[in-house]
């Protein structure tokens, strides 16, 4: 994509842009490559992982996680401030009768500091038209195929609400650290579009 | 009223595709409108809000054509232009 023409336009109308600013003093020098390493740098689904395992083996941490997910992910050193602005967090759990699915259908709200940068997908217009007419279809698409009898809720975030899932723990983990188990979990885990 | 933006429960898009070991950006302009954004809300040039909704009131033919950083970069030359800092023809490069 960064080859063809319509990338190569585009790329040029950027630069432009930024030497404009730069002149009238609205950019400082070196501030752009700054900002993008502080954002690849402000989340990963490790994170999320860890909310999840540690969720798992302590149940006490679990109550208190969908109680107040933003006063709960703290005990673990993790924040919702790091971005623009403070984001309110709720984190849902899935059980063996309910599974919990996030998505943004305005546009692309999502909890970042927990789980990176998004796919594209989940920024599409077909996820985010889909999924709340057809939770079941889509997820079936994306490899999971749930009973019937299993209730599905979508969560639709918004600019000040961001949500992320708490997968169901895999049968025969017992013996498993909490390090082992964060393995465990996947980024499409926590949006709630994979088992875990 | 809705805008073109507000998709939940619309029929008519193409399928889901995912990525496998997709990159956080396809080309370097991308994370440069991403930087650019953020240095503009945190300089207070305009906010979120404003952001969202130079977003979301781009003519519908344009949003559903354009890829997700390409709204980006149009909110904010919308947005610089419309608070001052330059005009759509120096935003150009004309």
């Amino acid at each position: 994509m960064s080859g063809d023409h319509s990338s190569a336009a585009i790329a040029e109308r950027v630069r432009h842009v930024e030497a404009l600013l730069e002149e009238r003093g609205l950019l400082d020098d070196g501030e752009i490559d700054r900002r993008i390493d502080e954002f690849l740098a402000g989340g990963s689904p490790a994170n999320g992982a860890r909310i999840t395992a540690h969720a798992w083996v302590d149940a006490d941490f679990r109550e208190r996680l969908l109680a107040d997910a933003n006063a709960a992910i703290r005990e673990l050193g993790l924040s919702m401030a790091g971005g623009l602005q403070e984001q309110r967090l709720k984190v849902v759990a899935n059980t063996a009768s309910e599974h919990h699915v996030v998505v943004c259908t305005l546009c692309s709200c999502y909890p970042i500091a927990l789980l990176g940068p998004s796919p594209a997908w989940y920024k599409s217009e077909a996820y985010r038209s889909r999924v709340v007419r057809d939770p079941r279809g889509v997820l079936r698409e994306f490899g999971l195929e749930l009973p019937a009898d299993t209730r599905i809720t979508v969560w639709d975030a918004s600019a000040e609400s961001r949500y992320m899932v708490v997968p169901r723990r895999p049968e025969g983990t017992e013996g498993m650290s909490e390090a082992e188990l964060a393995g465990l979990v996947t980024r499409k885990g926590l949006i709630g579009t994979a088992a875990v | 009223m809705s805008r073109i933006n507000d998709v939940g429960g619309m029929i008519g898009f193409p399928d889901i595709v995912e990525e496998p070991d997709e990159p956080a950006f396809h080309a370097d302009w991308e994370a440069h409108v991403l930087a650019l954004n953020a240095a503009l809300i945190r300089r207070g040039v305009y906010n979120l809000d404003e952001f969202r909704d130079a977003i979301e009131r781009m003519p519908p033919a344009s949003y559903l054509s354009a890829s997700y950083y390409e709204k980006w970069f149009t909110a904010i030359t919308t947005l610089l232009a419309e608070k001052g800092v330059a005009t759509p023809e120096e935003l150009a490069g004309a």
